[in-house]
């Protein structure tokens, strides 16, 4: 699977092409780039285009699609797939992303890879079913209940939802770990030009494997290695709490904080290989205002930013690429000699919130909600303000 | 004194026998029936995928029956056994569970593996009662039946699980109790080699959970309930609906060949590989 002879002839075919199409679009041809063997929805505005394009395209590279009859069932199938060593991903909206929480918990305990896909539209409930939104931050941290870490991305461009499919896969296979793509429905929604990379430069990061049965599931080290399923090991996968074995242990208070500590710790001492962020400092001086945005919001801020500096204004900006783990030391150092820090989001202020953790300065929240993104004029009459 | 190893123990995971299921529970004679329909079957268990749910007889397969196992999260095991089975057709793919997860919460999740007819297994060990969490009541308990949760009694009627996965579409359904050992064995074993969407019903006993509260209190009690009550389905054909109220009609419900989901699966996307190549890509 994953790069063999259908999906080298698939990447040829398409190689070094430039495509004009929509966000959701570049984020499945991402995936069959990046290696995805199998994938398993459900259709939900504004994701359904993911789904379609899995359907037509990934058969072609070899791999597989199905639309199964709910977002439970869609999440427990890409792991269930996953044991036997398929690169596998979902992709969904608000309502489906809440029926998969359960399950994506599961991936964490379990320690199963796989990539879920959220374009993010207004909510809560069915809300506004086709517009964008990024009210989901925070439920792609804590959505799954008891303690646990996750690795979330956030793409502000059709370009970068194709290219982060090959980074949400390799960390899911080094971390193994579920992977969220937090898109929003303006991303996935938007038509922008997409190139397609060359064959010869495609390289995927390959699960570490364990060799013996007794490593299998757990292990000791901080992210053990992977025994798949038709390998002769008798692996013993669960969610319950369990041994460095796998076999369940759901009684002694070590086994539970030792197990629990290590998946955390595993995300959380490799944050600085996790972690993107793409800064854009004033060129002259020391500016005292700063700006963090990120996904679709990003735009519009980073446009106000561009204008404020055309208008000799001093501004320095950050985009997070990653959202969870979140880049708390990249907030702190951009924000040291600033007085104020606006955050454009799409949301009541979920990120912005975060961020005042890490920066030692007035935290600015610069919310939009009602499924219409932010406009430049809007977040420069912010800027003005704040002044 | 020399002990010798019982023959089927090469089928369990030995380290954590004994089981723990309660004296007198179903799930012992079912794991007993299944590793022998395997051996008989003379399946390597290394080829085997086995998943369950959340409940006693998700215990089962995990950790008691010596495969590669996934012990899902609560009504997903068919579900989850689908991305295993799509993956890896080669492996046999068996899930087994309570009425809890296949009734009850994952019901929707049955009935579309039904209509795809894949190529799984389902076991189904109906207690008629949610056991593990004390006794609720369950899709399964019959009408008029005081649970836990029902205390006064149960109001609803009972779903007849095999009417429905056969109606559903599945290649074979059957339903035995834990009284039918040998039935109950030969019909496992016809459901694993079954191409398609194979269901096995097993009524299986509860003195601790359900027993208790319908005066059935051992596990023997209830077997010989269930010998007295079952009809076999040839003979229940004749019978009106008011000779069948109260009995348990067990038999093989269907056994037909229909497309299998995981063979068209991979039929179509051959066809497009094949496809590409022909374009020259």
């Amino acid at each position: 699977m994953r790069m063999d002879d259908n999906r080298r002839r698939y990447i040829k075919s398409l190689e070094g092409t430039t495509h004009f199409i929509l966000g959701d679009e570049a984020c499945a041809y991402g995936a069959i780039f990046a290696g995805c063997d199998f994938f398993a929805g459900y259709p939900i505005t504004p994701a359904s285009e993911v789904a379609e394009l899995a359907a037509r395209e990934l058969p072609r590279a070899g791999g597989l699609c199905i639309q199964m009859e709910d977002e439970l069932a869609s999440m427990g199938a890409i792991i269930g797939a996953s044991w036997t060593g398929a690169r596998t991903m979902t992709a969904t909206s608000g309502p489906g992303f809440s029926l998969m929480q359960e399950n994506i918990g599961y991936a964490v305990m379990s320690e199963t890879p796989c990539v879920v896909v959220n374009v993010q539209r207004s909510g809560p409930s069915t809300g506004q079913a086709t517009k964008p939104a990024q009210g989901d931050m925070y439920q792609a941290r804590w959505g799954t209940h008891g303690d646990h870490n996750i690795i979330a991305l956030a793409p502000n461009s059709g370009q970068e939802c194709f290219d982060l499919m090959f980074r949400c896969f390799d960390l899911a296979d080094t971390y193994r770990t579920p992977v969220i793509l937090l898109m929003d429905g303006a991303i996935g929604h938007i038509r922008e030009s997409i190139t397609m990379p060359r064959l010869d430069s495609i390289q995927y990061v390959e699960r570490k494997k364990a060799e013996a049965a007794e490593e299998v599931f757990g292990g000791t080290d901080l992210v053990p290695g992977m025994i798949h399923y038709g390998e002769g090991q008798n692996v013993h996968v669960t969610g319950s709490t369990h041994l460095p074995t796998g076999m369940r242990d759901v009684s002694t208070q070590k086994v539970h904080e030792v197990l629990i500590k290590r998946l955390y710790r595993k995300i959380d001492e490799n944050r600085e290989d996790i972690i993107q962020v793409e800064s854009s400092f004033t060129r002259k001086g020391k500016a005292k205002i700063g700006m963090i945005s990120y996904g679709a919001a990003a735009r519009p801020a980073r446009g106000a930013v561009n204008r404020y500096r055309e208008d000799g204004g001093k501004i320095d900006f950050l985009r997070l690429i990653t959202i969870w783990p979140f880049p708390g030391k990249q907030v702190s150092e951009f924000a040291r000699n600033l007085e104020v820090l606006l955050v454009p989001e799409m949301n009541l202020g979920q990120i912005s919130r975060e961020i005042e953790r890490f920066a030692d300065c007035r935290v600015v929240p610069v919310s939009k909600i009602g499924g219409i993104p932010h406009t430049i004029g809007e977040i420069s009459s912010a800027i003005k303000e704040v002044l | 004194m020399t002990t010798s190893k019982h023959r089927l123990m090469d089928y369990v995971r030995e380290e954590i026998m004994p089981h723990r299921f309660c004296p007198g529970c179903g799930c012992g004679t079912v794991l007993n029936v299944f590793t022998n329909a395997v051996e008989g079957l003379g399946l390597d268990p290394k080829k085997m995928v086995c998943v369950s749910g959340i409940g006693c007889s998700s215990w089962i397969p995990s950790p008691y029956f010596k495969s590669d196992t996934l012990h899902t999260t609560h009504g997903r095991p068919i579900a989850f056994a689908t991305g295993v089975k799509v993956m890896r057709p080669d492996l046999k793919v068996v899930c087994i569970a309570g009425d809890g997860d296949i009734a009850g919460i994952g019901g929707n999740h049955l009935i579309h593996a039904a209509r795809r007819n894949i190529d799984l297994t389902v076991i189904m060990v109906n207690n008629m009662i949610y056991g593990m969490t004390g006794g609720q009541v369950a899709p399964t308990t019959p009408p008029g039946v005081r649970t836990t949760t029902t205390p006064y009694k149960n109001i609803e009627p009972d779903f007849n699980m095999t009417d429905i996965v056969r109606a559903a579409g599945a290649s074979y359904v059957a339903r035995w109790t834990a009284y039918h050992v040998f039935h109950m064995m030969e019909s496992i074993q016809r459901a694993i080699e079954k191409k398609g969407f194979s269901f096995v019903e097993i009524l299986a006993q509860c003195p601790e959970s359900y027993g208790r509260r319908v005066g059935l209190r051992t596990g023997k009690d209830f077997l010989d309930m269930f010998k007295n009550k079952a009809v076999r389905l040839e003979k229940a054909r004749g019978m009106t609906e008011e000779e069948l109220e109260d009995r348990i009609v067990v038999g093989k419900l269907c056994d037909r060949d229909r497309p299998e989901f995981v063979d068209e699966l991979h039929r179509l996307t051959r066809e497009q590989t094949l496809k590409l190549m022909k374009e020259g890509g």
